[in-house]
């Protein structure tokens, strides 16, 4: 515990809020805003950068990471999505870095940069972007537009209201309330899982981080280590769940039934 | 836990991630990277098309080397009987040429008895005149009994 003088409740509400601004809906969470803001310009800038001297000749050790994690991306789009878009696997390519980014910043420290922050004068600071509901919501709610744009595109009104009517039981007139149902309970879990599925795991991981911090500090390393390295396995993962349901969520709504 | 603003605040960083890395970051690292698979592709291909070259190379070279041989073993065949041929050929005229003259030796040798006999042959008449000319004395006439001698001489 580096912050003094708080009981074990407070310091760990203090940890879990967020430094906000504004009251009410228009209220902005300034950390997780600028924290993921800062993270996607060093990652995407990183990648930029790589692709400014890349070259079809023999890659470079950034150019060689950079083009492992795309030809990973580009391999699973390939498996899964079989129609023709320029969107998707860069889209894929996006969620997955810009989650493993945002989740990696778990793996700092509980206490390190709230302590810097309070130095400056900022109270509050969750470092954790992907910890906050807004910012998994805010990728999966987009990722729920998409799907809908690309289902009237690719299947124009008419094909994709017959596919919310019919699909999955038939065209019996009696069953189409029921299709609609289910399809309005798919299409609502779509999103709702996404973001909870992210938020879960990386809030839950955030939690037993700032409950270790609580031991005393030659306590700490015996279950904040196994926990660091096994929370890079989730990061991983919950980074890659997103990518692979978003590319199998858009490729549905490419393919009819 | 509170959903608000920071939502859309999310969703266009989001939005402009998306953008820039549709843009800028990956059309530029797959065509490098499908460059660099297609210049990998090709030199294995060609890799396999020179094994390939080398393979046929080889069996050719096996058979002009083979054929080479059976040609040297023919030219050496055909050279060894035509020397034979010469070697019998020079046997043949050889013993033709000594046949030849020997014969012809002999030939001379059989002259040479003959003028040496014919030789003789007048000297014995002639010994033999003077020895019955001896012996006889005067009495016998050289001229009256030439034809006598003669046909004596004839006869030896």
């Amino acid at each position: 515990m580096s912050t003094e003088g708080l009981s074990t409740t407070e310091y760990i509400q203090h940890h879990l809020t967020n430094l906000h601004a504004g009251e009410g809906f228009w209220s902005l969470h300034l950390d997780t805003l600028f924290v993921s803001l800062i993270i996607g310009l060093i990652v995407f800038g990183t990648m930029w950068l790589a692709t400014r001297k890349a070259t079809a000749g023999v890659p470079g050790g950034l150019q060689n990471f950079v083009e492992m994690v795309v030809g990973m991306v580009d391999a699973q789009v390939k498996d899964t999505f079989h129609g023709k878009s320029s969107l998707i696997a860069p889209l894929a390519l996006t969620i997955f870095v810009w989650i493993f980014a945002m989740n990696a910043m778990d793996v700092i420290p509980v206490d390190l940069l709230p302590l810097v922050a309070s130095w400056a004068g900022i109270s509050h600071l969750k470092i954790v972007p992907s910890t906050d509901l807004n910012a998994t919501f805010a990728m999966s709610i987009s990722v729920f537009i998409l799907i809908y744009f690309y289902s009237f595109k690719v299947k124009g009104f008419v094909g994709f209201s017959k596919e919310i009517l019919f699909a999955p039981f038939g065209k019996f007139p009696l069953l189409i309330p029921v299709n609609v149902l289910f399809r309005i309970v798919e299409d609502i879990a779509k999103p709702i899982s996404l973001a909870l599925r992210l938020f879960g795991n990386m809030y839950a991981g955030e939690m037993v981080f700032i409950l270790i911090a609580l031991l005393p500090w030659y306590l700490q390393w015996m279950l904040g280590a196994p926990w660091a390295i096994f929370h890079l396995l989730i990061i991983t993962l919950q980074a890659f769940v997103f990518m692979m349901l978003t590319i199998v969520y858009l490729s549905m709504a490419h393919e009819s039934h | 836990m509170n959903i608000n603003a920071t939502l859309l605040g999310q969703a266009i960083t989001f939005a402009i991630l998306i953008w820039f890395t549709m843009k800028f970051v990956w059309p530029p690292l797959l065509q490098a990277m499908e460059e660099r698979a297609k210049t990998i592709a090709d030199g294995l291909a060609a890799a396999e098309r020179g094994k390939h070259d080398l393979e046929l190379a080889a069996k050719r070279s096996a058979e002009i080397i083979h054929q080479a041989k059976e040609k040297a073993g023919e030219i050496i065949a055909s050279g060894e009987k035509r020397a034979s041929e010469i070697i019998e050929e020079a046997k043949a005229n050889a013993k033709a040429e000594g046949d030849r003259i020997l014969a012809g030796a002999k030939a001379e040798i059989d002259q040479e008895v003959f003028r040496a006999k014919e030789h003789l042959r007048t000297q014995v008449s002639a010994v033999a005149l003077a020895g019955a000319g001896k012996i006889l004395g005067r009495e016998i006439d050289a001229k009256a009994h030439n034809d006598l001698l003669d046909k004596l001489v004839a006869e030896i």
